[in-house]
């Protein structure tokens, strides 16, 4: 396209009415262009990615729809109806790879525990909630409710902790986790950062510890060894002890994070709470550590997915998490072999909730940020 | 306010200092000093007495149980087998040396899952930076699925795709007919190393001493003079050229041994457990998605005035790669890298989900097991990780000094 020399030479400075953008410069073409064929080797990209995708999306499918068998007695059965995933196996299990052993009649209580913590954790989670400050005292007693819930007591029938089983078991793990290990996480950053040398070397000595050797061992610790160091003939309940390692673990990877945010503030901010005459509880509560949260929140949300997802090795001390559920559907005769769909279900559990986390610490990041400015 | 000159002292304006209370105790807990020094001997004395308490507790249950404590039993004959031994191990052998023996099975999937993860990772962290679209979206599918799956199940999917899902030796699916993959296991090639090999392996080192020394004479040329030698062609010639000669000069000196179907199962070659393969690629495949947004985020924090002066300078678009970019990424990328290894090795120890026999698979296991030493094993198995931990992030601090931004 030229422009028109001769027809619009009339228009004052500033008056002349937009041209189009040049052809294939704009709009779908434009972007096709720019992200997929700028180049011949570009080009050769893109093609070689839609070849890859086409295969992999069309295998896909087949293998997890439409050859699928919903409903079968056996993998024989399954292989006798189709080639694709045998998904018989999860519907025939699926109670168990939610709830585990829960009695059938009482299963109304995990369910009720799930659904209100989603008005625990809004208030948390997002600060425009309405409702925030009078929400917030009911995130503050939601552990305990959830507790008595669960387990039982003051009315309801008590449900042993064998009992539970499943995803049910891998919120358990993560929630009481995520709750015990953020105080004492920021103690042990708090500690590490002290004047106090005692304070600080033990600290730094129990963080790296604790970070130096793989949860598998503290696990084996909470499942053979840690009666010894408890007076004799104490025994208590597998899973508290799983629950106090897992909040060890997690505590100090947390108390990483926050170290990070400690030291990421200015200096000028200690100096000036200093000064004021603040006492350290006050300089830590007032000025230093919402400003280091704050910093340290992306890293934290990392601890708390890798803690969540972590909660999956308690199946190797013989916790029937939804791992441990798994293991026992495949030692099942009628319907071993059918690893890759029991894993992939699983799979799909796990990537759910934890990209959901990862999202929620971008956004909350995103947000923060703006603040800043 | 009645006006005062600025620095004359009036004599009521500076009171005395009050008269201070007569001392008490209550007064010392407001001194820093001796608050502080207080505090940090009953922080002491309660660690002091909770760990006394322990051992009194570890005591008492020895004595109730008659167990003793003492590290004698790694002497005694282990009396088990393991499946894949590196070094010369049967039952007959000590508990120590079936330890070490898992140490060096936890070593090697180290070893192997830290190159393909750091391959792979690369790999999809420039990916995931791809001009191209569709490349990048699938990077980050990619990086997106390793990093939301919790390891142990990726472990345990990749263990199940093997020995459920590839065929059997008979129908084994092979790469080139010389490497099968079974759901017994993989059989690849082994090589066969024949006398006069040695001089090939010295004329390798020699090249790579070489290589090193052309390297600092280019790089102490450029520095001098600002001329770029050819470098990267004589230390590639020198890397491939001298061993090739002495390979040649020697004579064949190497072979391999291909597997072959014998029956029901393959004969010769190198025999990878299903184990060992599943076990390396899925720690391999969940930590390069770590990996690829560790090299990702180092790439985008080059400030991009310093591309734009190299180019501005006139520098070809690989050496702006060699000498600007990656240099300053490297600075970036090396410290999560180290830690993600460092994951990895730890990771290694759910390879007992699986039946790899590894540290924790021996010493934590089937040792611990057999002679009820809990603590003692568990004691020692932890001893090495945290060396293996505290080796690494030493190294790390000082590679972090070595390469530090020195500012003015």
């Amino acid at each position: 396209m030229s422009l028109p020399a001769t027809a619009s030479p009339t228009y004052p400075p500033g008056q002349h009415p937009d041209l189009p953008p040049p052809p294939g410069s704009a709009g779908v073409v434009g972007w096709l262009r720019a992200n997929l064929f700028s180049s011949v080797f570009n080009t050769a990209l893109t093609f070689v990615s839609v070849w890859l995708i086409y295969e992999f999306v069309t295998a896909a499918i087949d293998w997890f729809v439409l050859e699928a068998v919903w409903e079968a007695g056996s993998r024989v059965d399954c292989r006798k109806q189709g080639d694709g995933a045998c998904w018989a196996v999860i519907a025939t299990r699926v109670d168990q790879f939610v709830y585990g052993f829960y009695p059938a009649d009482q299963r109304w209580r995990p369910v009720l525990t799930f659904v209100l913590l989603f008005p625990a954790l809004a208030p948390v989670l997002f600060d425009r909630t309405p409702y925030r400050s009078q929400l917030l005292w009911f995130s503050l007693a939601y552990p305990a409710l959830g507790a008595w819930l669960i387990h039982g007591g003051l009315g309801l029938p008590v449900v042993d902790t064998d009992a539970y089983g499943g995803f049910l078991l891998t919120m358990i793990l993560g929630v009481t986790g995520i709750v015990a290990s953020l105080p004492l996480g920021i103690l042990l950053a708090l500690g590490r950062q002290s004047q106090l040398l005692v304070v600080r070397v033990l600290c730094v000595t129990f963080i790296e510890v604790v970070r130096g050797v793989p949860l598998i061992t503290l696990l084996f610790i909470a499942s053979t060894m840690l009666n010894y160091f408890l007076p004799p003939g104490t025994n208590f309940d597998l899973l508290i002890r799983v629950l106090i390692m897992v909040t060890l673990f997690a505590a100090a990877y947390l108390a990483e994070a926050v170290r990070g945010g400690l030291q990421a503030i200015s200096r000028g901010q200690y100096e000036a709470a200093d000064s004021l005459g603040l006492s350290y509880w006050k300089k830590t509560w007032l000025i230093t550590l919402p400003q280091a949260l704050k910093i340290a929140i992306p890293g934290m949300v990392n601890v708390f997915i890798g803690l969540y997802k972590d909660s999956t090795l308690v199946v190797i001390i013989g916790l029937l998490d939804p791992l441990g559920v798994a293991r026992a559907v495949l030692a099942d005769a009628k319907w071993n072999g059918l690893s890759n769909e029991t894993y992939l279900f699983i799979a799909l559990f796990f990537f759910m909730s934890c990209f959901a986390m990862s999202r929620y610490s971008l956004w909350l990041e995103g947000r923060l940020s703006v603040g800043d400015r | 306010m009645s006006y005062r000159l600025p620095g004359v002292v009036q004599p009521t304006d500076r009171p005395g200092p009050p008269p201070g209370p007569a001392f008490s105790l209550g007064s010392l807990w407001y001194d820093e000093a001796v608050r502080g020094v207080a505090i940090q001997i009953l922080v002491l004395l309660g660690v002091f007495a909770t760990v006394a308490w322990m051992i009194a507790n570890v005591v008492a249950n020895f004595a109730i149980l008659d167990k003793t404590f003492g590290f004698e039993f790694l002497w005694l004959p282990a009396n088990y087998d393991i499946n894949q031994t590196l070094i010369e191990y049967t039952n007959r052998d000590t508990h120590l040396r079936a330890a070490a023996v898992g140490l060096i099975n936890t070593g090697l999937v180290a070893f192997l899952g830290i190159i393909v993860a750091t391959v792979l990772g690369f790999l999809v962290g420039i990916f995931r930076l791809s001009e191209n679209w569709l490349v990048s979206r699938l990077a980050y599918c990619y990086v997106e699925f390793t990093r939301n799956t919790p390891v142990l199940l990726l472990i345990l999917l990749w263990h199940g795709i093997f020995i459920n899902t590839l065929p059997h030796p008979r129908q084994a699916m092979t790469i080139g007919g010389a490497t099968f993959l079974t759901n017994r296991g993989f059989y690849v090639p082994k090589p066969v190393f024949e006398s006069g090999f040695e001089w090939v392996t010295l004329a390798l080192a020699a090249a790579i001493v070489g290589a090193i020394l052309v390297h600092r004479h280019v790089r102490r040329v450029r520095e001098a003079t600002g001329r770029q030698l050819p470098g990267g062609w004589i230390s590639a010639a020198l890397i491939v050229g001298l061993p090739g000669l002495t390979y040649a000069a020697v004579g064949a000196s190497l072979s391999f041994d291909v597997p072959e179907l014998q029956g029901f199962n393959f004969e010769g070659g190198l025999y990878l457990t299903p184990e060992l393969v599943a076990l390396t690629w899925a720690l391999a495949f969940y930590t390069s998605g770590f990996i690829a947004e560790n090299v990702r985020a180092g790439i985008l924090a080059v400030d991009k005035g310093q591309i734009e002066a190299s180019q501005a300078l006139g520098l070809p678009r690989r050496r702006v790669l060699r000498l600007v970019i990656l240099p300053q990424s490297l600075r970036v990328i090396v410290p999560p890298l180290t830690s993600q290894y460092l994951d990895l090795t730890k990771n290694s120890s759910l390879a007992i989900a699986i039946g790899y026999v590894d540290l924790v698979g021996t010493l934590g296991g089937i040792t611990l097991n057999q002679t009820g030493r809990e603590i003692e094993c568990m004691m020692l198995v932890m001893l090495v990780y945290l060396a293996i931990s505290l080796g690494i992030s030493m190294f790390m601090n000082w590679y972090n000094r070595r390469v530090r931004l020195v500012e003015r």
